[in-house]
């Protein structure tokens, strides 16, 4: 608590990436790397989905689970407010603007799995954030995620794979670069830590 | 497939952290202490083993347009059980863990257990092929805590090992270390069967 939105929206994409040192998005984040302009399309999903489940969550939570006390239901109903947005947001994009859906609709199932989006939802809860604080950390989140994996779509697309040991290839590699990635961003924890 | 070989290749042969690469966010998250791998590896065991039963159990009557969502609502209850009793019982390292037990709904390992194999089979054999999955993930939590803990706190399970002089390496205590561990256990293991193979 305490903390201002625009503090805690810096901080999400830098101080406390969501993917560098909180792991979140990781399945998603090791397959989808291998293009760049699949990585932008997922990033920016992952983005958009994230700050409004934030909002969502945090609307459901404080005006449903907690005045009728069954907060132990908080898994169970997060995860069904992501899959119905997301299914919500493909049908109206797939209506509205086909153009759209044609680069990133193949992207939306993928992004009811991605542990960052719930990942999210709980952590917003266990920290009492405020509702535009909770839409701050969600949409911060998100850019933070799509920063990591352009700059290891980037990484990738640049690296030659001969030169790798063979049993280095694909996931490994891809975890050392992120692990360097990490340490160069705790080079950032001086600026703000979120708790 | 008798059970134990169920039992076998989908603990070790196929294991979902190193052949399979799923599971890798809490793998790294949890993997700073030794007993908290510990005690989410058995909350996933827990939830893999009853979810995959239940699952299988149910195979024939869920139809194929809402089993993702009936998938993920079985194994949300058992993991809401799995945060239940750890805060009941457990309430300091249910607070480490934070989130990640929540997490393991999320976690790739488990709907990934449920599509490849409890909805093909009988309720036993996906049980132990959960489990198998479950000890497989649990093993491979344990390697990278013992390296973290006893590097970066000189402890195992809390008891201290290490020697007075000992340092603390504080980059085993941050986020990196668990990247390049799993990186290079990965390394390994790949290196191994790439020897067997041939």
């Amino acid at each position: 608590m305490g903390i201002t939105p625009f503090v805690l929206f810096w901080a999400a994409i830098f101080t406390s990436n969501i993917l560098l040192t909180n792991f979140l998005g990781m399945c998603s984040y090791l397959s989808v790397s291998k293009e760049v302009e699949s990585s932008a399309g997922l990033g920016i999903a992952v983005t958009f989905v994230l700050t409004v489940t934030a909002g969502l969550n945090w609307m459901v939570n404080e005006y449903i689970l907690v005045p009728l006390k069954i907060e132990y239901l908080q898994f169970i109903v997060f995860i069904i407010v992501i899959a119905a947005f997301v299914q919500l947001l493909e049908l109206i994009i797939e209506r509205y603007v086909p153009a759209l859906y044609y680069s990133l609709g193949i992207f939306l199932p993928l992004i009811t799995v991605n542990c960052a989006i719930f990942g999210v939802s709980l952590f917003l809860v266990i920290r009492n954030y405020g509702f535009l604080q909770s839409i701050a950390f969600g949409a911060g989140s998100g850019l933070g995620w799509l920063l990591a994996i352009l700059m290891l779509a980037g990484i990738r697309h640049r690296l030659k794979e001969k030169l790798v040991p063979a049993g280095l290839r694909g996931a490994s590699i891809s975890l050392i670069i992120t692990g360097i990635m990490a340490l160069a961003f705790i080079g950032f924890s001086g600026i703000q830590a979120v708790q | 497939m008798t059970k134990k070989e169920i039992f076998v290749v989908s603990a070790f042969k196929d294991n979902s952290v190193w052949r399979q690469i799923l599971g890798i966010c809490s793998t790294l998250a949890v993997t700073n202490l030794m007993l908290n791998s510990l005690i989410m590896g058995l909350g996933v065991i827990f939830a893999l083993a009853l979810s995959t039963f239940t699952i299988s159990l149910i195979r024939e009557y869920t139809p194929r347009s809402v089993r993702m969502m009936a998938q993920t609502l079985i194994i949300g209850a058992y993991v809401i059980i799995v945060d239940i009793l750890l805060k009941a019982w457990l309430p300091d390292v249910s607070k480490q863990l934070g989130p990640y037990v929540g997490l393991i709904i999320t976690n790739c390992i488990l709907m990934g257990r449920a599509e490849a194999f409890a909805a093909q089979n009988k309720p036993l054999d996906s049980m132990i092929d959960g489990i198998g999955a479950g000890v497989g993930y649990t093993l491979v939590l344990l390697v990278i805590s013992f390296i973290r803990e006893l590097l970066g706190f000189g402890t195992l399970f809390g008891v201290r090992v290490m020697g007075e002089g000992w340092i603390n390496w504080s980059i085993m205590v941050m986020a990196p270390s668990a990247f390049f561990i799993l990186a290079l256990m990965i390394w390994a293991i790949n290196t191994y069967y790439y020897k067997e193979a041939k």
